[in-house]
């Protein structure tokens, strides 16, 4: 089975950040905030992984593992706080809950 | 044997400190327990302190206890020491007993007052600075306890603020004192420099070995230690200060002009005798700017309408009296004089307060009038008092130690002589001011202000009181409660009033004059450490001239002053402006106006113009600059989470490009 270059992985995990990164940015609908920090997330992961496997270590893939545990808890969390928002406030707009003006 | 010396001061000092700390939090009975029992404990200890020292007098007439050492930098190593001498037991015993007086008395005086326990906080350092002052044995220690004296003058003559009139006052009073203490200090770096001690025994053995009479050195130091003493002892020309330092409490009065401050400058010119007799042409100086003080204030007093300004230009000429007496060389003579002056003056001042409760508040005396009916156990202190200060018998006080000044002055001859007539003069100006005072409040008709004087009726002024001539202090004495309004003296401050003047009646037995059987014990007992005068002993004649010649200018004084107050009421009532002379002499011989224009004004307006300078110019611009980087950057703070996310991206890879590329 022909390994995919370490080049291509690394280059897919940040194209992948720069992604999620862009939308957490522009996105003002706070469940698309929560979906991208997930992508940012796992493009870490990724970078992880292919670093792993580049250096035959198994630290990569325990940090993975690390990552998803956590991103598990923080969805967690930020989907029910998301929830308790929308009935409370009956939007998702970050800007709208920010509150600084306009 | 006096080794525990230091608890003197150390008492009013512990008191001030726990006041300080937790005054505000304590009941005002236990703040007037701790500021007048740590003075009045400090008098138990400054009297058995006196009686050991008398009962086993130490070797040289002086013990001095060194507590440790202060600083010790090349050869020149002032120590934390006091000695007990003749002199500092003279002075502690004045200062512990008139202070506690003085203090026991405003435990009611400021009852209903704001700041209770921060008032006897000042009033427990002023004390304890005094004390410092008086019991140091070296300059350096003694300027400690001076600079603290001049603090507390500064934080108690301002005691009341919120007045801004008062304020004013009490900084008057700081930067006048501090042009003295600046000649002081002067002083001080000659003498350390040149006799390479401050230690007061040393300075006298040096300098009466290596200083020639009238050398440069001795004329410069003792010129600037004078200067330093004009300014304490508010003597021409710097005098100023003290007829504005009534705006504070009467209490405050009383202690700034009898037992500390004002004779500081008395007691260091004492101290270092030495100096002086190496300068005569200082000494003369002293004696010269004593007379004309003392007729310059006698003459302001007897036409100010304040009552307090009155005591305290009546000060002013008494502390010339005692400047005269340094000037002839009559060392004892003048403690004696601060002594009884001490006794007296606080008397007047305690009982001034009195008065000034009772017609409520009111300064101006023409607003005031027949007391003598209304609170007869006042008018009966008071007039012991007004007598000890025109030296009448029966009060002996004043009477002995005013004699004595001048007899010697006489004996002293030269310019004695001068000052003998001039002394002279003053007796009768001093007679006609303190009785043109009592015959105005004790005497004639009760004004409008003692009619209403009961009660709630503080509120309103009665329209006899004249606002001119009150310029300072009128309403100062404010906040008293409503129903203490109009009342009299009361136990607690009567006993103070009760003791001080019957030391006024028998304080004149510690040197009653020889011709009349006295023995001069004070003068016996001070002379073990001060020299001794150098003029001849006057005879028995001589004496007996001087005193009838005294006496007479003192009782033609008492007509006099019924003469000008006849004048006066009726100008009074008339309204008339007062004519040019009078004018002058009420405001202080224009001594305040050439100041002002002279010094004051120029320097605002110098300040003025120099407000724009370089220094002016960087901190304004550091303050600009902050300004102007706000507005640029306020707009980045503007609470969007997105906004913010998208800073730390940034952020984030700047931080990641400088490490790549750099």
């Amino acid at each position: 089975m022909a390994s995919v270059p370490f080049e291509y992985g690394l280059l897919l995990a940040g194209v992948l950040f720069a992604l999620g990164l862009t939308g957490v940015i522009v996105r003002r609908n706070l469940l698309f905030i929560l979906l991208c920090v997930e992508i940012m997330l796992n493009a870490a992961g990724l970078a992880f992984v292919v670093a792993g496997a580049r250096w035959g270590r198994p630290d990569g893939q325990v940090m993975f593992i690390f990552l998803l545990t956590m991103a598990a808890a923080e969805v967690a969390v930020g989907l029910s706080l998301l929830i308790l928002h929308f009935n409370r406030r009956k939007t998702l707009d970050a800007d709208a809950m920010s509150g600084g003006g306009a | 044997m006096l080794s525990w010396i230091w608890i003197v001061p150390a008492l009013p000092l512990a008191g001030f400190l726990l006041l300080a700390v937790c005054g505000g939090r304590l009941p005002r009975g236990v703040s007037a327990a701790i500021g007048a029992g740590s003075v009045g404990l400090a008098l138990v200890a400054a009297a058995a302190a006196a009686v050991q020292f008398a009962s086993a007098p130490p070797a040289g007439g002086a013990y001095t206890r060194v507590l440790w050492q202060w600083v010790s930098v090349g050869g020149f190593s002032p120590s934390i020491s006091f000695t007990v001498d003749a002199l500092s037991v003279v002075m502690i015993l004045v200062v512990t007993g008139v202070g506690f007086l003085i203090h026991l008395y405003s435990t009611r005086f400021m009852a209903g007052e704001e700041g209770y326990s921060r008032f006897f906080a000042y009033m427990n350092l002023f004390v304890g600075s005094m004390l410092i002052l008086v019991l140091a044995s070296n300059l350096l220690l003694l300027y400690l306890g001076w600079e603290g004296v001049g603090l507390c003058s500064f934080l108690l003559i301002g005691f009341w603020y919120s007045d801004p009139e008062n304020a004013r006052s009490a900084r008057k009073a700081f930067v006048v004192t501090r042009i003295g203490d600046v000649s002081l200090a002067i002083g001080l770096f000659i003498i350390a420099t040149s006799l390479g001690t401050l230690d007061i025994q040393e300075i006298a053995r040096k300098a009466a070995a290596s200083w020639p009479v009238g050398s440069a050195l001795a004329v410069a130091s003792a010129a600037l230690l004078l200067g330093g003493a004009v300014g304490k002892s508010a003597q021409l020309p710097l005098q100023t200060w003290l007829p504005d330092a009534m705006a504070g409490p009467s209490p405050v009065s009383a202690l700034i002009h009898a037992a500390t401050m004002v004779t500081a400058g008395v007691y260091l010119i004492a101290r270092t005798n030495v100096l002086f007799s190496l300068a005569p042409s200082v000494q003369l100086a002293v004696g010269i700017i004593g007379a004309a003080g003392a007729l310059v204030a006698g003459l302001s007093a007897t036409v100010q309408r304040n009552i307090k300004r009155i005591l305290a230009y009546s000060t002013m000429s008494q502390l010339g009296y005692m400047f005269l007496a340094l000037g002839v060389g009559a060392w004892s003579g003048a403690i004696f004089h601060l002594v009884t002056h001490a006794f007296f003056k606080s008397l007047l001042f305690l009982a001034a307060g009195v008065v000034i409760l009772a017609m409520n508040h009111e300064h101006d005396i023409f607003g005031m009038g027949g007391l003598a009916k209304k609170t007869p156990f006042t008018f009966v202190v008071f007039l012991i008092g007004a007598l000890t200060l025109a030296a009448i018998p029966p009060t002996t006080a004043g009477f002995s130690s005013k004699d004595l000044i001048l007899v010697l002055a006489w004996q002293s001859g030269g310019a004695g002589k001068v000052f003998w007539l001039v002394g002279i003069l003053g007796v009768f100006v001093t007679s006609v001011y303190i009785f043109r005072l009592m015959f105005v409040v004790f005497g004639g008709a009760p004004s409008a202000a003692a009619a209403g004087g009961h009660g709630a009726a503080q509120a309103a002024k009665p329209p006899t009181s004249s606002p001119s001539g009150t310029p300072h202090g009128a309403g100062a004495e404010h906040g008293h409660a409503a129903g203490r309004g109009g009342m009299q003296a009361g136990v607690i401050m009567g006993i103070p009033l009760a003791l001080l003047a019957l030391l006024c009646l028998g304080g004149g037995f510690l040197g009653l004059p020889r011709d009349l059987g006295g023995t001069p014990f004070l003068l016996n007992f001070l002379h073990t450490i001060l020299p001794a005068e150098r003029m001849p002993e006057p005879s028995i004649r001589t004496e007996w001239v001087i005193q009838v010649i005294s006496e007479a200018a003192s009782l033609l004084g008492i007509p006099a002053a019924w003469l000008l107050v006849r004048r006066e009421r009726r100008a009074v009532a008339a309204a008339a402006p007062a004519p040019a002379v009078r004018r002058f002499l009420e405001g202080g011989w224009g001594f305040d106006w050439v100041y002002d224009r002279g010094l004051v004004r120029p320097f605002v307006w110098l300040a003025r113009i120099n407000s724009g300078d370089i220094v002016d110019r960087v901190a304004d611009g550091i303050g600009g600059l902050t300004m102007l980087l706000s507005r640029a950057f306020r707009w980045t703070q503007n609470g969007r989470v997105r906004w913010y996310a998208a800073g730390f991206a940034a952020g984030a890879v700047l931080i990641v490009a400088a490490v790549v590329l750099l």
